[in-house]
């Protein structure tokens, strides 16, 4: 008699050994992205290219500074996790360990950096 | 090199080990990147990636100048200077492209799991989709902003 369920028989199986979590994390950062991303382009846009007063004024407002720190933050994990996923297809072994980590760290600093400018266009 | 050291490892190794005899076969390799006919849906998913992981050349660009209006006009001016160069005018239009361009491909790929639009002659419909696509919804943003 097997007292093990058919669920912990199969968990941690598969080529990934942690299921599909991955998928369905860029899976919900995509639907959130697809969401946000035309306003923020139409909100860059306007402001690219406008002299200095014109964008410190516009990331002075609540909805273009939100929703750019949204597109960074959610932007820059969803493009960590999909960099993840390429490095895991060309790269192996110490290499990719390596390079995932980089990567993570580059992109979370890319996006505390963009929060900061957000921060001190806005207050 | 793998069959080198087979032979040197001494008398009993004389080329008639099961080792050996499946070490010399040549087996057929899986056709390579040349020998395929470039499809629509192949195409289109290589661009997927190609764009997704492009855009942190944008995204890079686009922290820095924010970086810049929060530091001072004249660094602003210098960001600025450069984003709207002619050569920041390729590299931020080749990004508005790429991020529609991904953006429908993602669209394509929340369907596909959804386990619709998997036959061929629908695959082939939604790659030309997005290709056609990324360049209407690039040019209608250019206009809009």
């Amino acid at each position: 008699m097997r007292y093990l369920t058919a669920r912990k028989r199969a968990e941690g199986k598969g080529a990934s050994h942690t299921g599909t979590e991955h998928h369905w994390s860029m899976q919900v950062s995509a639907v959130g992205l697809a969401l946000i991303v035309p306003t923020f382009l139409y909100i860059f846009g306007k402001a690219l290219g406008s002299d200095y007063a014109t964008v410190t004024e516009t990331f002075s407002h609540p909805i273009p500074a939100i929703v750019t720190a949204l597109v960074l933050v959610f932007g820059l994990k969803h493009f960590n996790r999909g960099f993840e996923m390429m490095a895991q297809d060309y790269l192996r072994g110490s290499r990719l360990k390596a390079a995932i980590m980089f990567m993570t760290a580059f992109t979370y600093g890319l996006a505390a950096t963009g929060l900061f400018a957000l921060a001190k266009l806005a207050l | 090199m793998a069959r080198a050291r087979l032979r040197e490892r001494g008398p009993t190794n004389k080329g008639n080990t099961m080792a050996e005899k499946t070490k010399g076969v040549e087996r057929p390799l899986s056709p390579h990147l040349q020998i395929w006919r470039f499809t629509i849906p192949m195409l289109t998913s290589i661009l997927t990636r190609i764009t997704g992981n492009a855009l942190i050349v944008s995204t890079l660009l686009v922290v820095w100048w924010l970086i810049a209006a929060a530091t001072s006009e004249a660094y602003f001016d210098l960001a600025n200077g450069i984003l709207t160069s002619w050569i920041g005018d390729i590299v931020m239009t080749l990004s508005l492209l790429g991020v529609w361009y991904h953006f429908l491909a993602g669209l394509r790929h929340l369907y596909y799991d959804a386990g619709k639009g998997l036959d061929i002659p629908t695959a082939e419909k939604l790659g030309w989709a997005c290709l056609i696509g990324s360049v209407v919804l690039t040019v209608l943003t250019i206009v809009i902003i």
